[in-house]
């Protein structure tokens, strides 16, 4: 296998991996700070089981989320040296903040996870708070580091150096906010709608346990927000990547020639070779609105791109359409949920209802994955946006599909060891919880 | 202002040997223990080792955004050693875990358990190999040779074998000063006291060989170290202490014993620092890589310097606040128990 391309696998392996454990870790502690929080303020037992139960879980996605993020961390160097000895100076300095919030955040966990006999509830509580608060910061602090490499800035280049460099202004790049926003509230809707998937699994099973209806609502409250919210903070993102990396965004799109209006495609499969889509449907002139938020406006196709410099576009295409197809159905559930709230109130109990919900359970994350695709793979070839490719970036050890085979299989193996893990678990917990739970 | 980075770096290299080589070395003592620890040993570990482990994530991060050069060189010759403390960082913590976390108590804990063991002996062993090769000078100044040259034998050799044998001990030694203070009952005191003892002989004995084997490299560090006031001084220190450890060992006086082997540790690292800067990687045919020729500019170093100052006023009160609850605090015990 050619070196490049393990290195780019192995790289994607790891991040695919690894982002499933930091949303799970940006996300529960907040809900398990709400069921505790409900707790003190009711006093109902139900709660603190509810927040013993999701603690366990936690813990050992924590540190799984821990161990795979000091790998990536390291694999910056160990597969892209040329990419880190020029960016380390830029934008090392969210990762030294995200170092500090995430040090506080797994101080705050070991006292909410294991400190609950040894602290007062009302310390207990802030310690979840803080492990919820230190893990959205850390994650957006990382989420600018990458927007970093779509929207490059704060240096400039000469000569392939680095010069007169400004780590505040790379930091704050034109692509931060909105990247961090849209990664903040994605974790959000992913795992809410997979803790809410699971438990209206439980909930089918036994009926009437109020133990799996409450989880179900808190996780729902979350999850309902960050989905309806999601499409907005998508929209911000799409009228960013439009300015910043027309490309990326052609690719998408599978915007082929620039077009003023252009129609947005809905599904189709891109035929790069002949530059035209088949069989999508094409609604006119509404890419140029989703764009540049005028049905008239040009939207840059990739003819003004070398095709050298192409993404890869179907990839790009399929994801980003996966994506928004996620996003819509979180978002159709959440505006259903606000509407039977309102009226029709019983239909939250139905049957129909919860296993929709079970259906619910992987999109959320199917979607963030979809998502990190569109933006890795939207960019290439470049690794730093229209500065330094992907290929100058890589490692000069041959061999490299042997650290690839290695992660490959220790992440495969991880997987199915939580899956199995999570199951013994909530099986052991839907038959006997409060005996478990009073020893923790 | 890079003074205070070094000094950070220091304080990140110390606490992460300190701490997380006690979490890793209660992994090495349960191999020499067996069943008998692993009581004491997952209820000490468990609320502090990922806090712990993330002065080495501190490390790397002033590493690759202080030192970008500094990092670089170490992830592209030392990839091999480096990529197996990486897996050996994932098994150790995710065994652990899936042991301490796993509801129901079955064969399978077995499993974990092995994992667990082998990869807390082989990280430190491969943190010391990557140790090793750092100050031994014999990574290339470029790619230009063989995949061997290049890749393997600036960490294959007699020399980092011996750093890493020495690291394993300590964190080993570490881990069980550490432990006898977690101890509750007689017997598991006895127990760790007792691999206290070994690993400390084995270390002291380990830490000779490191000098002799250098003689052989060409790489005398007996004289570098005679030549540098403060390793004089951190030697001396270290000497002193030893039998001050024993006897505070014997005397099962926990308090003294940790701070003992607390100064110790500082001495060597210490020591090391000394002896070594301003270098930071020795590179072969001499164009080492130092403070002053690899730092990020100016305005990084400062805004970094910042990040630190206010990060370290944010984690210790919060680092001292965990371990207050969980290390010198015993009613949570008395609750469970």
């Amino acid at each position: 296998m050619d070196d490049f391309l393990a290195a780019r696998l192995q790289m994607t392996v790891s991040f695919v991996f690894h982002i499933v454990y930091a949303c799970i870790g940006m996300t529960m502690p907040w809900l398990m700070f709400v069921a505790e929080w409900k707790w003190i303020k009711t006093g109902q037992q139900v709660y603190l089981d509810l927040a013993k139960a999701w603690a366990r879980g936690v813990a050992i996605f924590f540190a799984v989320g821990a161990v795979s993020g000091t790998v990536l961390s390291f694999e910056l160097g160990l597969l892209w040296p040329n990419f880190m000895e020029h960016a380390g100076a830029i934008i090392g300095m969210p990762f030294s903040w995200e170092g500090t919030a995430f040090f506080l955040e797994a101080i705050a966990l070991g006292v909410f996870l294991y400190g609950r006999n040894r602290v007062s509830n009302r310390m207990h509580l802030i310690s979840g708070l803080v492990v919820g608060i230190a893990g959205v910061i850390s994650g957006i602090f990382v989420v600018a580091a990458n927007a970093w490499m779509n929207s490059p800035s704060g240096f400039d280049w000469i000569n392939g150096q680095a010069n007169n460099i400004d780590p505040m202004k790379a930091m704050f790049n034109k692509a931060w906010f909105q990247q961090a926003l849209h990664m903040t509230i994605a974790a959000f809707a992913s795992t809410c709608f997979a803790v809410a998937g699971i438990h209206a699994y439980m909930l089918l099973r036994h009926k009437d346990n109020d133990f799996h209806r409450k989880a179900i609502r808190i996780a729902l409250s979350f999850g309902i927000v960050a989905a309806i919210l999601q499409p907005l903070s998508g929209d911000l993102s799409a009228k960013n990547v439009a300015i910043l990396q027309p490309a990326k965004l052609a690719a998408m799109e599978s915007l082929f020639k620039t077009s003023e209006p252009a129609s947005l495609v809905i599904g189709g499969i891109p035929n790069v070779k002949e530059e035209k889509v088949e069989y999508g449907l094409h609604i006119p002139k509404l890419l140029s609105f989703l764009a540049h938020g005028d049905f008239n406006a040009e939207v840059q196709g990739l003819d003004k791109t070398k095709k050298e410099d192409w993404p890869p576009v179907p990839i790009v295409h399929f994801a980003f359409q996966i994506m928004v197809l996620m996003g819509l159905l979180m978002m159709g559930t959440g505006i259903l949920f606000l509407i039977f709230k309102i009226k029709w109130k019983e239909n939250l109990d139905r049957k129909w209802w919860l296993i929709w919900l079970v259906g619910l359970t992987p999109v959320g994350f199917i979607a963030v994955e979809a998502g990190w695709i569109v933006t890795e793979v939207g960019r290439q070839p470049w690794i730093i946006y229209g500065i330094m490719k992907t290929r100058d970036a890589v490692t000069p050890m041959p061999g490299i599909q042997y650290p690839f085979y290695v992660i490959t299989l220790i992440y495969i193996l991880l997987t199915i060891f939580v899956f199995w893990l999570m199951k013994r678990q909530i099986l052991a917990i839907q038959t006997n919880y409060q005996d478990i739970l009073s020893h923790d | 202002m890079i003074e205070i980075i070094i000094f950070v770096l220091g304080i990140a290299v110390l606490l992460y040997v300190l701490l997380g080589g006690a979490d890793f070395g209660a992994g090495i003592v349960e191999l020499a223990t067996g069943k008998k620890g692993i009581n004491t040993i997952s209820k000490a570990i468990a609320p502090v080792w990922e806090a712990n482990h993330i002065w080495l994530i501190l490390a790397v991060v002033i590493l690759f955004n202080g030192f970008p050069r500094v990092f670089t060189t170490l992830t592209i010759y030392l990839h091999i050693p480096l990529f197996i403390v990486l897996v050996g960082i994932v098994f150790r913590g995710t065994a652990f875990t899936f042991r301490y976390y796993d509801i129901q108590q079955d064969n399978t804990q077995k499993h974990y358990t092995r994992i667990f063991r082998i990869s807390s002996l082989l990280t430190p062993f491969f943190l010391g190999i990557t140790l090793g090769a750092i100050i031994l000078g014999n990574i290339p100044a470029n790619v230009n040779g063989t995949f061997y040259e290049v890749f393997i034998s600036p960490w294959l050799n007699l020399f980092t074998f011996t750093t890493g044998i020495f690291v394993t001990l300590l964190f080993g030694w570490l881990a069980s000063i550490y432990l006898i203070g977690e101890a509750h009952d007689d017997k598991s005191y006895q127990t760790f006291a007792k691999t206290a003892r070994i690993f400390f002989v084995s270390l002291i004995l380990s830490g000779l060989s490191v000098f002799l084997v250098a003689e052989i490299y060409g790489l005398h560090l007996f004289m570098k170290f005679s030549q540098s006031l403060l390793a004089i001084g951190c030697v001396t220190l270290a000497t002193v202490v030893i039998p001050l450890l024993w006897i505070n060992v014997n005397r099962r006086n926990v308090l003294q014993t940790r701070l003992l082997a607390g100064i110790q540790t500082a001495c060597i690292i210490a020591g090391w620092f000394a002896v070594q800067f301003p270098v930071m990687i020795f590179i072969s045919g001499g164009s080492d890589l130092t403070v002053w020729n690899s730092q990020a500019p100016e305005r990084t170093i400062s805004l970094l310097v910042d990040a630190l100052i206010v990060g370290i006023l944010i984690i210790l009160p919060a680092f001292a606040y965990l371990f207050k609850v969980f290390k010198f605090d015993n009613k949570g015990d008395e609750a469970t128990n």
